[in-house]
């Protein structure tokens, strides 16, 4: 064994000669999505107005409200303007300056009333399509094929359903804005020229250059933005890998190492950030000077046209007004360039989940599954697939009476869970048919034959909320004390009165604060709360404790009495006691019978049986 | 460190300081101005910018109000042409329009300056304490880690953070700037006329008060709505993946009002909030246009009296107008110190933390040479629950090349044992020894070199299979990477992915199941060559089969080390040299397999329950 003192060199230490481990990084790949799309797409435009339909009373409503408050806007110059001429330095102006007082008064109450109803109007139209959005995603995605939620990642769906639907609502808020930007714009050109059109033009012709600046600008500055963004969210990251696994970091002792590597991290960060606080800020001076030059412009040209009693002073003053406003219009206007790309590729990545086609749907005549039909299951001749090259299940056919026990045997990959999954009709067999009460299971409506079966996965999964939430779960019409005889029939009644808060006690994360052994307990009460014909069962391959392995035999017995019970097997205790065995090999069923049938007969379930002692899996 | 890391006081301290970073949104008065001074003496850790930024805060604001003056006088001199000269009225509107023009650069100048600086003062702040968060996050023990909800740390890490990083730009820098310009433009105004001067800054107080006063309420909504929006994207994460047992018991329905609920929950805040912002910006906007509008009809009366001229009306209109803007931004002054103040305390109680478990002053290294480990007496309580010992008087020695298996049913303290060895936690009586040295008494970082612990949940780094398996010694050759691999029965899955490798975990098909990422966590700790070796039910997922393989190969190379095997499988154990079965945190028989077989205990009853078929009970 080497000595402690090699194993510092040989390891965790960055080495004095700044050689940086070779395997080692923190927080590394993450998913990265196209941040802009073209500026703007019809087909993209046309769905995103289908979420806007329903409020497009209220839409139009904000659209007339930013008109009128733009008008307003404009208007405060020129009646400071009127007040100047009409009133200040006219022989007898006390009429005239209570007149445009008065004005004022009346239009900046205009000004209230209409900033009031468009941003409120637009405030809560954005929230609201952001969250119908929100739904209809949540809402299609309960229904869209089962193959389609195999294939996609759940943290790529939250991203779509967060992120992408923030930039659909930043969109349209600023939007109805723009349209004032746009018409405060033109207004302030339109109110310059008439006013005085050769002022007007002379002032006027810093607009293009500060237009010009400002496009030339924007695409580095762009970049620039976007790469601060990602160094930040990367350092994020980092942050998050640390907390998540520092049990393993520490276990490792990987503090020094990844230290380091953070900083390079943090450091890449730090300078992103200053770039584009830099870009950021080199506008300011030339927009400051541009408008700068303007006022200039109207003190000597203005001023002298005063002189020459050309110009009301009024006008000069209104002038100077509209100058200072120049900017913001334009700086918004350019930014909404930005916006616009950006919510056309979300709304690009939120219609391609919108539109995964729903394969499994109620045919058009489905008629709901007679609540009193037979607990049967049948298969005539099922082939399956999940694509065309990979045949999963070929020519099966089997008949489960009711009140009948199934034991499903055969290595990983023969197409057990495709059979239990078949029953519910997660997927659509290719040829052949499922029947469940003797009828076909796409003639019947899918929640009818949900009503049929109850399922147990392999994996227990369990949901934030209480016990007693957990195993009612959508049987609204459970009460307390048959969720707790559910609970008692499977064992699970005294460790969860041993939890803190007994059936209130709340589940974390997932139920992370029970054991796997417990999870499977409250996933077959639950199951046993369902109270279906059926029972479709997946036993978990894990090894738990022997106490509670023990309980989780004992409450397969109750779940199964009185039910047509389909299980996939792995434990030999679980095999013995079904009533049948059928055993599958590549998509074919091969065999069955009863365990000493099986055995007699000496085929494949016996070659299975001497292989393994106690358990049936990665048997090849 | 005065203070010995395993006293209860140190665990104490911790868990308090837990408390305060709770993300709770009020801060005493006392440790709110700590904070503030802490915050702001950080931001002398970069003094020539501090001094930039501010210097050029100064420049800009006085600018700024020169701008008003000088339009102004441009408005006077051509009404004063009118009694005087033509061409001296041109000529002093020549050098007005050369002022603007400057002052207007200067100013855009010095403003890119202020801006530029403050926000770079900012940066550095975050990254210093970036790199802090970071380095006390990988102390703190696991007694911390423990009592603390990984969200919450992530939370305190990015958004207090960031708005402990910010006071310097979005607080002291705008109070200088509001400071000045509602300073001094005020005082200007008011020694120019002091009625017409204090109906132009009218609105002032007004807008001040309001601009707080909706800052502060939309705060605290937002601290609500980010728990609603929380909310919302568990409910859809859970059944997203979830969506089978959705499915398998056809719940649709059930989870789309679950769904909706929380969302309607989150909505109705959102419009309040939106109720909360229009209501303050419009009224906002209503008094400043009021108060403009009596200096329209005051400042006009006057002027027709004679007492102040067209451009002095004309430049207190202009200066109204620049300081609109920055007093509405009073309330996001108040805000950041609202936000510094409890952010900033958040933060700071974690940078304090002392870690419960840490090295003595003066620790020497491990030295490791006959290998033997040993329980002496060892009594433990989890620090969340200081009264309730886990375990009571553990004795026991394991010499190098013994294999020691630990069984018993759950919560009996087989995981609390395989935790305390590599020192995870401090023992609360006795001690543990690594050859002969208190493992207290050595450093932390050469006793973990030396004890390896396969745990039960096993976490994945999003990088390459070689990344992962190499994670505790990332100098290790490939020939060592993929014989560990080889050895935990993970060579033949990783040879057949693509990029074999370098396929990075979670992409491309490559997403590990329960068991194999309990084999990865195998692989991991076998590239160490470590003198103590603790399996803590890591094999649980694995079949059987697989199962035996992996020991096989690790037997191979167990005479070099102390083997602690945790399981649940007696045929895990079996061929352990010594079984100690423990319950309720004792040690209730040790033996071989054959000896506690022959005992007819507690290990005969497990062998039996687990020997036996539901359907042959008697």
């Amino acid at each position: 064994m080497s000595s402690a003192g090699e194993a510092e060199t040989e390891r965790n230490d960055v080495r004095e000669d700044g050689r940086r481990p070779p395997r080692a990084v923190v927080g590394s790949h993450r998913i990265k999505e196209e941040i802009f799309g073209r500026a703007f797409d019809a087909r993209i435009m046309s769905r995103i107005w289908g979420f806007v339909r329903p409020y497009r009373r209220q839409f139009i409503i904000s659209v007339v409200a930013v008109l009128i408050f733009t008008l307003t806007q404009l208007a405060i110059p020129l009646v400071i303007r009127s007040a100047i001429d009409d009133g200040l330095l006219a022989a007898d102006g006390r009429a005239a300056l209570i007149r445009a007082t008065v004005l004022f008064g009346v239009i900046i109450l205009i000004n209230f009333g209409a900033s009031y109803v468009q941003e409120r109007v637009v405030g809560r139209v954005a929230e609201n399509v952001l969250f119908d959005i929100r739904e209809a995603m949540f809402s299609h995605l309960q229904s869209v094929s089962q193959s389609f939620m195999d294939k996609t990642e759940v943290g790529r769906l939250m991203s779509r359903l967060q992120g992408d639907v923030n930039s659909m609502q930043e969109f349209l808020e600023t939007s109805v804005i723009s349209v004032g930007d746009l018409v405060l714009l033109f207004g302030i050109v339109f109110c310059m020229l008439w006013l005085n059109w050769e002022l007007g033009l002379l002032t006027l012709s810093i607009l293009p250059v500060l237009f010009i600046v400002r496009l030339i600008w924007l695409p580095k500055a762009r970049v620039v933005f976007i790469e601060a963004h990602e160094a930040n969210s990367v350092t994020s990251g980092a942050l998050a890998e640390a907390i998540h696994g520092v049990r393993t970091v520490q276990g490792m002792t990987r503090q020094t190492v990844n230290l380091r590597l953070y900083d390079d991290k943090a450091t890449t960060n730090l300078k992103a950030q200053l770039r584009s606080a830099r870009y950021a800020q080199v506008l300011v001076p030339i927009v400051d000077a541009l408008t700068g030059l303007a006022m200039a412009m109207v003190v000597v040209v203005g001023g002298q046209m005063v002189l020459n009693q050309s110009l009301d002073v009024g006008v000069m003053v209104a002038f100077l007004f509209f100058i200072q406003r120049f900017f913001d219009p334009i700086r918004s206007l350019t930014m909404q360039y930005s916006v616009m790309q950006r919510a056309m590729a979300s709304g690009q990545r939120l219609t391609e989940v919108l539109d995964v086609p729903v394969s499994v749907t109620d045919a058009a005549g489905a008629v709901a599954l007679e609540p009193d039909a037979p607990g049967s299951v049948e298969f005539r001749n099922v082939s399956f697939r999940y694509n065309p090259e990979q045949p999963v299940l070929r020519n099966v056919s089997f008949y489960v009476k009711p009140g009948e026990t199934v034991a499903l045997v055969g290595p990983t990959g023969s197409g057990k869970s495709s059979v239990m999954s078949l029953i519910h009709r997660f997927y659509d067999v290719q040829e052949g048919a499922v029947l469940v009460g003797g009828v076909d299971v796409r003639q019947v409506t899918q929640e009818s034959l949900g009503q049929q079966i109850a399922m147990v996965l392999q994996e227990p999964f369990l949901f934030t909320g209480t016990v007693m939430e957990n195993i009612r779960y959508n049987k609204a019409s459970a009460t307390d004390a048959e969720v707790m005889d559910a609970a008692r029939a499977v064992g699970a009644h005294d460790l969860i009165m041993r939890l803190p808060q007994g059936y209130g006690t709340k589940l974390t994360e997932r139920g992370a604060n029970l054991s796997m052994g417990q999870r499977q307990l409250l996933s077959f009460a639950r199951a046993l709360v369902a109270d279906a014909k059926i029972l479709v069962l997946d036993e978990a391959t894990s090894s738990i404790d022997s106490y509670t392995e023990q309980q989780i035999q004992k409450a397969l017995v109750t779940l199964l009495k009185g039910r047509t019970g389909l299980v996939i097997a792995h434990r030999l205790a679980t095999i013995r006691n079904a009533d049948r065995i059928m055993v599958l090999q590549a998509g074919e069923l091969i065999e069955q019978g009863t365990h000493d049938e099986l055995l007699a007969a000496d085929g494949r379930y016996a070659q299975l049986y001497k292989a393994s002692h106690a358990s049936f899996d990665d048997v090849e | 460190m005065s203070a010995p890391a395993d006293s209860p006081g140190a665990e104490h301290s911790s868990l308090r300081a837990v408390e305060v970073m709770a993300q709770t949104d009020t801060v005493g008065w006392m440790t709110g101005l700590r904070t503030m001074w802490r915050v702001t003496k950080m931001a002398g850790e970069t003094p020539w910018q501090v001094v930039f930024a501010l210097v050029s805060t100064l420049f800009a604001a006085s600018l700024q109000i020169l701008i008003p003056r000088l339009l102004g006088h441009a408005v006077d001199q051509t009404q004063t042409a009118l009694t005087g000269s033509i061409e001296a009225a041109e000529a002093a509107l020549w050098a007005t329009a050369v002022l603007v023009l400057a002052v207007s650069t200067l100013r855009g100048i010095f403003a890119t300056l202020q801006n530029y600086f403050s926000e770079s003062v900012g940066h550095y702040s975050g990254y210093r304490l970036r790199m802090q968060f970071y380095d006390k996050i990988q102390h703190l023990s696991f007694g911390f880690h423990d009592s603390i909800h990984s969200g919450d740390l992530i939370t305190l890490g990015l958004l207090d953070l960031e708005g402990a990083r910010m006071f310097f730009s979005t607080g002291l820098v705008r109070f200088v700037l509001l400071f000045i310009l509602i300073g001094v433009g005020g005082y200007w105004l008011i020694s120019i006329d002091i009625w017409l001067g204090l109906l132009a800054l009218s609105f002032v107080p007004y807008v001040g008060w309001e601009s707080s006063v909706s800052q502060l309420k939309l705060r605290g909504t937002w601290l609500v709505l980010q728990e609603r929006l929380d909310v919302l994207s568990r409910v859809m994460e859970e059944n997203l993946a979830g969506i089978r047992v959705v499915r398998a018991f056809s719940a649709q329905d059930h989870e789309r009002a679950k769904f909706h609920r929380a969302s309607v929950s989150a909505l109705d805040l959102a419009y309040e909030r939106v109720d909360i912002r229009v209501k303050s910006t419009a009224s906002m906007t209503l008094s400043f246009f009021v108060a403009m509008g009596l200096v329209l009809l005051v400042g006009g009366m006057k002027v027709q009296a004679g007492t102040i001229t067209v451009g002095t009306l004309a430049s207190f209109l202009t200066f109204m107008t620049i300081l609109q803007m920055p007093v509405r931004q009073l309330g996001m002054l108040v805000n950041s110190v609202a936000r510094t103040s409890t952010c900033g305390a958040r933060l700071f109680a974690l940078l304090d933390l002392e870690p419960a478990v840490s090295d003595r002053p003066g620790a020497p290294v491990l030295k490791v040479s006959d290998g033997t480990l040993r329980f002496e007496d060892v009594s433990f309580a989890y620090p969340s629950a200081p009264d309730q010992d886990v375990l009571q008087g553990i004795t026991f020695t394991a010499k190098k090349g013994e294999t020691i298996g630990l069984i018993g049913p759950q919560g009996s303290g087989k995981t609390t044992i395989a935790q305390l060895i590599p020192r995870f936690y401090d023992v609360t009586r006795g001690r543990i020894t690594l050859d002969g040295q208190d493992i207290r008494d050595v450093t932390l970082k050469s006793l973990r070199q030396n004890v390896a612990v396969v745990s039960q949940d096993v976490f994945m780094f999003t990088t390459t299979m070689e990344n992962n398996i190499a994670y505790g010694n990332p100098w290790a050759p490939e020939e060592k990477i993929e014989a560990a691999s080889d050895a935990a029965q993970l060579h033949g899955y990783i040879d057949g992915l693509p990029e074999r490798y370098r396929t990075v975990v979670g992409e491309r098909g490559a997403s590990l199941s329960g068991g194999q990422r309990q084999r990865m966590s195998i692989a991991r700790s076998l590239i160490l060559t470590p003198a103590v070796l603790v399996f803590d039910d890591s094999t649980a997922a694995i079949d059987a089969r697989t199962e035996a393989r992996i020991f096989d190969a690790i037997r191979a190379q167990a005479a070099d080390r102390v083997t602690v095997l945790v399981a649940h499988r007696l045929n895990t154990l079996m061929h352990a040299d010594r079984i100690l079965v423990l319950d309720m945190g004792r040690i209730v028989e040790q033996g071989t397999h054959d000896e506690l077989l022959a005992l007819n205990g507690k290990y005969r009853e497990l062998y039996d329950l687990q020997h036996r078929s539901y359907g042959d009970r008697p």
